[in-house]
């Protein structure tokens, strides 16, 4: 890392996270015009943009080679009081919550109060949709059965393809004008409404040319006064950049940076876009310029990786956009979810792992910085040491890059009706969501609380925390004469709950279509310029929404409990599992040792488990998948929790796996927590079971202490679970290198960690069953290898 | 047939190449005083306690038909080890998992069942099944009848050997495995009894004839301090590997007091003794020894 980079790394780590009311403010302003208010919904929004775009603060940070920010200062964070509101005291818990706060100063906070939320009270999406939500989703909601995304933030989560690299933003506009000039008045019934949204794109288009442009006068007015030649000259090659792009197509590796650059802000500016949009493909991408630029001399691996790591600095300056409700008060992350994919396949199938790549997993690990996040594709045709090199930098304890399979990810693509080269070109974003890349508009629309479902099922459809009923009347399950008759149970209330989010969904979807259209975004996802139709509405080649279930762990625990204790052996009734439920165990410590302990848990190759794994899947997939939304997509499952599983637990009272009220439920498709105890590729083999094909992404959560990973053998042993398991198609793995921290609360609470492997000496054991005097060397080494 | 398998652990990687299962079976004519697993030496099956999963519930008390568990001082549980049957009733009764008969029956079925599980780990890794103990020899038939189904199947296996038996045991398992990983613990026969209970003599005889193959063979050293961990320890090796000129790889493991706390949940804590780990700087020594002499050295396997 050179002196350029170390200072710029310093610069955003040092930056503290602000509010920022500009583009609320500037976005105000041009709603109050007449001309915006007069205009169709997508022009409204496309002019407002372009006002924005227009007059927002624009930035070139000292030092810096890839210019521009979404705020008017690094890590400052725009609002978007059109999707939701913050209020006072949602700023003010901003300010003042311990964890990932925001500074909301006085003016803001005087900003807000006069101008803010005066004007869009009673305009906002978000009061629109909870009108428009039936008592039914309100009270699943509000009983933690789901979330819902897009109360708060507008559907994004796509990434973008290599368009932008050959075509500059004006040849997008003369696609856009080819489009317009192609309308037929006389017999396409929706051609007035597509006109609108054409026009809109071409004027979001201008707005985001004008924002390159400005950066191109604030860099040479810098140079004016610059009084370092060696900066002065470079603030005129940084105008020179933005002379030519988002305009026109980029000509190097430098010049198609800081396209993708100004196309992010433009995304991210236009909305809080769920999962911030991202570049994807960053190796396929920039590989003809990286190329081209060593051959002509014009670049240097060296300059190459400057490049990339001022880019890199860039995402971590834009924090994800605060929440607003109660959900401000929690503390929430920073993190937005931009997922840069490296590997992975060329488009005609052969493998995708470049130079390129390998120089990109050197810029994560010089980084080491909590935004962008980092993946790595591994196809079959990969080869092991790029897979290896990864995980050397995942060895590091740094929980980068994620590991996905490609050949999984073709899979599930073309599953869903996708051709195999826009499967290829996809990939994976946010956490594991497999996506075709550039021509999918992919919503994810909420997390969907399995445990508590199956709460409800034992409670004939009444929420024991509150008493009320929510669910089916399936009845009372110490009458179920066999476990067959207590799964239809829950698989009906699975049923009725999906249709509940389902409908509260494609209402949602309306909304987002009709009031809050995307034209920035439409112009970059095929084929909304073609079809003359906004990326909210459908105009994407495919479009997906995503139901993510949490728990499958913790729901395959709960129905082996139930079945192997209840139905199989007799070891208690149900009646007797009921009463210890309502007592959250409490006098029933021997029942819930027994199924802790005595019982067949998911995660250990054990087919007895395994297969109530298979059998909850396919009922939460028969549930969702297939169903149509209103702009022509498909809903799918896909199994992945992000922090909710935390959330979802504290919403869910004991479950029959021994499981204490309140306590998380499982992560991902991981194994409960502690109840995998065969090592890790009986996990894999558990996992292995799962039809990963069938979902949009799984996540696998996997912990390692780093005496397990210390020597080469650690590495090998590694990186054939990866490819194993992959070869049993799984989606996607993660590992977490344990810490010293982790070790002493297993220390303290062995009954929760006994799945912590250590390698003692010359043989591995269990953590939790290591002597006392032991466990604190072991930390002691692990802290030692931390620093 | 059946033998007395005393763990099974997947997942193993430093035992043999590759993604390994390792199959313990029980049983050992060593009896090292540093033994890291000494739940392995008896042949018979034992009664393992562990007082820090116990949680004082007492259904052992209650289950056990001779009477042989009771309360002791502070509320802990004492084993009257002399009148246990091994009928595992307690095991059955303990929810905690903190009784535990070690050393099971298991039929070679049984176990290349179990080891099965793993095949497409060791396929992709070049891996297979380690036999270790104890050392598996203490069990000789089943030890070839496993090594047979294993070759049957195309599953690669590793022994793991203290090397001490007589009778062409050891050589006829040789011939039916892969690899050999042959523990050698001092070169010094009055040590070697003191330490170990045996002479080294038919170890260091059993190594010579390995050595000439087939199967590859990995010498394991445990290291330590005080014992075998000093430069002249490590000469009289090296004198006595190099000119067998087929043993090409060294595995040094530093010695841990860990095996002290599993002595004591068998109740034979008095059997062995405390020694020390090899300092960082002797590990060093040794190890630089062993490359010095153009061995492939590696640390813990």
């Amino acid at each position: 890392m050179n002196d350029r980079v170390k200072k710029l790394r310093k610069q955003t780590l040092e930056a503290r996270p602000s509010i920022s009311a500009e583009r609320a403010l500037l976005l105000t302003e041009a709603y109050k015009r007449p001309e915006v208010q007069k205009a169709s919904y997508p022009m409204q929004h496309a002019l407002a943009f372009k006002h924005v775009m227009e007059r927002k603060t624009v930035c070139v940070n000292d030092g810096e080679l890839i210019v521009g920010e979404r705020g008017p200062a690094p890590k400052a964070t725009p609002t978007y009081p059109e999707v939701c509101i913050h209020s006072l005291q949602d700023l003010h818990y901003l300010n003042d919550r311990k964890k990932t706060a925001f500074a909301v100063d006085e003016t803001t906070r005087k900003v807000y109060e006069e101008k803010i939320i005066p004007f869009w009270t009673g305009r906002s999406q978000r009061e629109r949709i909870f009108e428009e939500m039936t008592p039914e989703w309100k009270d699943a909601y509000e009983a933690g059965v789901f979330t819902e995304f897009m109360e708060q933030r507008a559907p994004g989560h796509t990434v973008l393809d290599g368009k932008i690299y050959s075509k500059g933003l004006l040849d997008l506009k003369k696609d856009i004008e080819a489009s317009l000039a192609a309308l037929d008045f006389m017999g396409d019934p929706e051609a007035y409404d597509k006109q609108e949204e054409l026009k809109a794109m071409a004027v979001a288009v201008e707005g985001v040319v004008a924002f390159g442009r400005r950066h191109a006068e604030k860099a040479r007015e810098l140079a004016k006064g610059e009084k370092d030649a060696a900066r002065r000259a470079e603030l005129g090659r940084i105008a020179e950049v933005c002379d030519r792009v988002p305009a026109a197509a980029p000509r190097d590796f430098w010049e198609a940076l800081q396209y993708y650059w100004f196309v992010h802000l433009g995304v991210i500016t236009e909305y809080n876009t769920w999962d911030s949009f991202n570049p994807g493909r960053l190796d396929q991408h920039l590989w003809p310029f990286y190329e081209k630029g060593l051959a002509d001399g014009t670049l240097t691996k060296e300059s190459a990786r400057e490049l990339l790591q001022a880019f890199w600095v860039k995402f971590n300056n834009q924090p994800a956009p605060p929440k607003v409700g109660v959900t401000a008060e929690e503390s929430g992350t920073y993190t937005d979810f931009a997922l840069i994919n490296v590997g992975g396949l060329k488009e005609d199938g052969t493998d995708g792992v470049n130079e390129l790549s390998f120089l990109l997993l050197d810029v994560i690990e010089e980084m080491r910085i909590l935004q962008p996040s980092s993946m790595v594709q591994i196809s079959a045709k990969g080869p092991d040491e790029f897979l290896l090199r990864a995980l050397r930098i995942v060895k590091t304890g740094f929980g980068q890059p994620s590991i996905f399979n490609t050949d999984a990810i073709v899979q599930e693509l073309v599953r869903q009706g996708k051709s195999v080269a826009d499967a290829r070109n996809g990939g994976a974003s946010g956490c594991v969501e497999s996506g075709a890349f550039g021509k999918e508009a992919y919503i994810l629309t909420g997390y969907f609380n399995l445990p508590k479902i199956f709460e409800l099922t034992l409670n004939d459809g009444v929420d024991p925390r509150t008493g009320k009923r929510i669910g089916l009347e399936t009845g009372d399950p110490a009458s179920f004469g066999t476990f067959d008759e207590l799964f239809e149970a829950f698989r009906k209330q699975v049923r009725h709950f999906v249709d509940i989010k389902v409908r509260g969904s494609n209402v949602i979807e309306r909304l987002y279509a009709t009031y809050l259209p995307a034209p920035f975004l439409s112009v970059l996802v095929d084929d909304c310029i073609a079809k003359g139709k906004d990326y909210h509405a459908g105009g994407a080649r495919y479009n997906t929404n995503y139901i993510q279930g949490v728990g499958v762990g913790t729901m395959t625990d709960i129905l082996s409990a139930i079945r192997y204790n209840v139905y199989d052996h007799g070891h208690f009734t149900m009646a007797e599992l009921l009463a210890a439920l309502r007592a959250d165990f409490a006098g029933h410590e021997k029942l819930r040792q027994r199924v802790l302990n005595r019982t067949p848990k998911f995660g250990n190759d054990d087919d007895y488990a395994d297969s109530l794994m298979k059998r909850t899947f396919e009922a939460y997939f028969e549930a969702v998948d297939g169903r149509p939304t209103p702009r022509g997509g498909t809903y799918r499952i896909n199994l992945l929790p992000t922090t909710v599983h935390v959330y979802f637990g504290k919403m869910t009272g004991a479950t029959p796996d021994g499981r204490l009220a309140g306590e998380a439920v499982s992560e991902g498709v991981s194994p409960v927590q502690g109840a995998d105890r065969k090592g890790p590729t009986a996990v894999i083999k558990s996992l292995g079971k799962m039809d990963h094909i069938r979902t949009g992404g799984t996540l696998l959560n996997q912990k390692f202490t780093p005496q397990l990973l210390a020597d080469e053998a650690g590495m090998r042993g590694l990186k054939d679970l990866v490819r194993s398991y992959f070869r049993m198609m799984g989606h996607h793995i993660q590992f977490n290198v344990v810490t010293a921290d982790l070790l002493r609360e297993a220390k303290a609470h062995p009954e929760k960690h006994r799945d912590l492997i250590v390698r003692v000496a010359g043989y591995s054991d269990y953590f939790v069953d290591c002597s006392a005097e032991l466990q604190d060397e072991i930390i002691r080494r692990t802290e030692h290898q931390e620093m | 047939m059946t033998g007395r398998v005393f763990d099974i652990k997947r997942y193993s990687i430093h035992d043999g190449p590759g993604i390994r299962t390792t199959v313990f079976l029980k049983g050992c004519s060593l009896h090292c005083l540093w033994c890291h697993n000494p739940e392995s030496i008896s042949p018979d099956p034992e009664l393992m306690h562990r007082p820090s999963r116990c949680s004082r519930c007492y259904a052992c008390i209650e289950a056990c038909p001779p009477g042989a568990i009771s309360k002791g001082p502070g509320g802990t549980i004492v084993i009257d080890r002399a009148s246990c049957d091994l009928c595992g009733q307690c095991a059955e009764a303990c929810l905690y998992d903190a009784m535990q008969v070690v050393g099971r029956a298991m039929s070679v079925d049984e176990v290349v069942g179990e080891v099965e599980r793993d095949r497409i780990f060791f396929e992709q890794s070049g891996g297979g099944v380690t036999f270790s103990g104890g050392d598996p020899l203490a069990q000789p038939a089943f030890l070839e009848a496993l090594l047979d189904a294993c070759r049957g199947r195309n599953l690669r296996t590793a022994i793991d050997t203290a090397g001490a038996s007589s009778n062409g045991a050891l050589e006829r398992a040789a011939a039916k495995t892969d690899l050999v990983l042959f523990d050698l613990k001092h070169m010094d026969d009055g040590k070697h009894i003191e330490m170990t209970g045996i002479s080294n003599r038919p170890i260091l005889e059993n190594l010579e004839k390995l050595a000439a193959g087939p199967a590859e063979v990995w010498v394991r050293i445990p290291v330590v301090a005080g014992v075998n961990d000093d430069d002249e320890s490590a000469a009289r090796m090296i004198a006595f590997l190099s000119p067998l000129g087929t043993v090409r790889r060294v595995g040094l493991l530093p010695y841990h007091a860990g095996g002290l706390e599993k002595a004591a949940r068998i109740g034979r804590g008095e059997d062995f003794r405390k020694f020390e780990s090899p300092s960082g700087e002797r590990l060093a020594a040794v190890e630089a020894a062993f490359r010095r002499a153009g061995f492939e050295v590696h640390r813990g396997g």
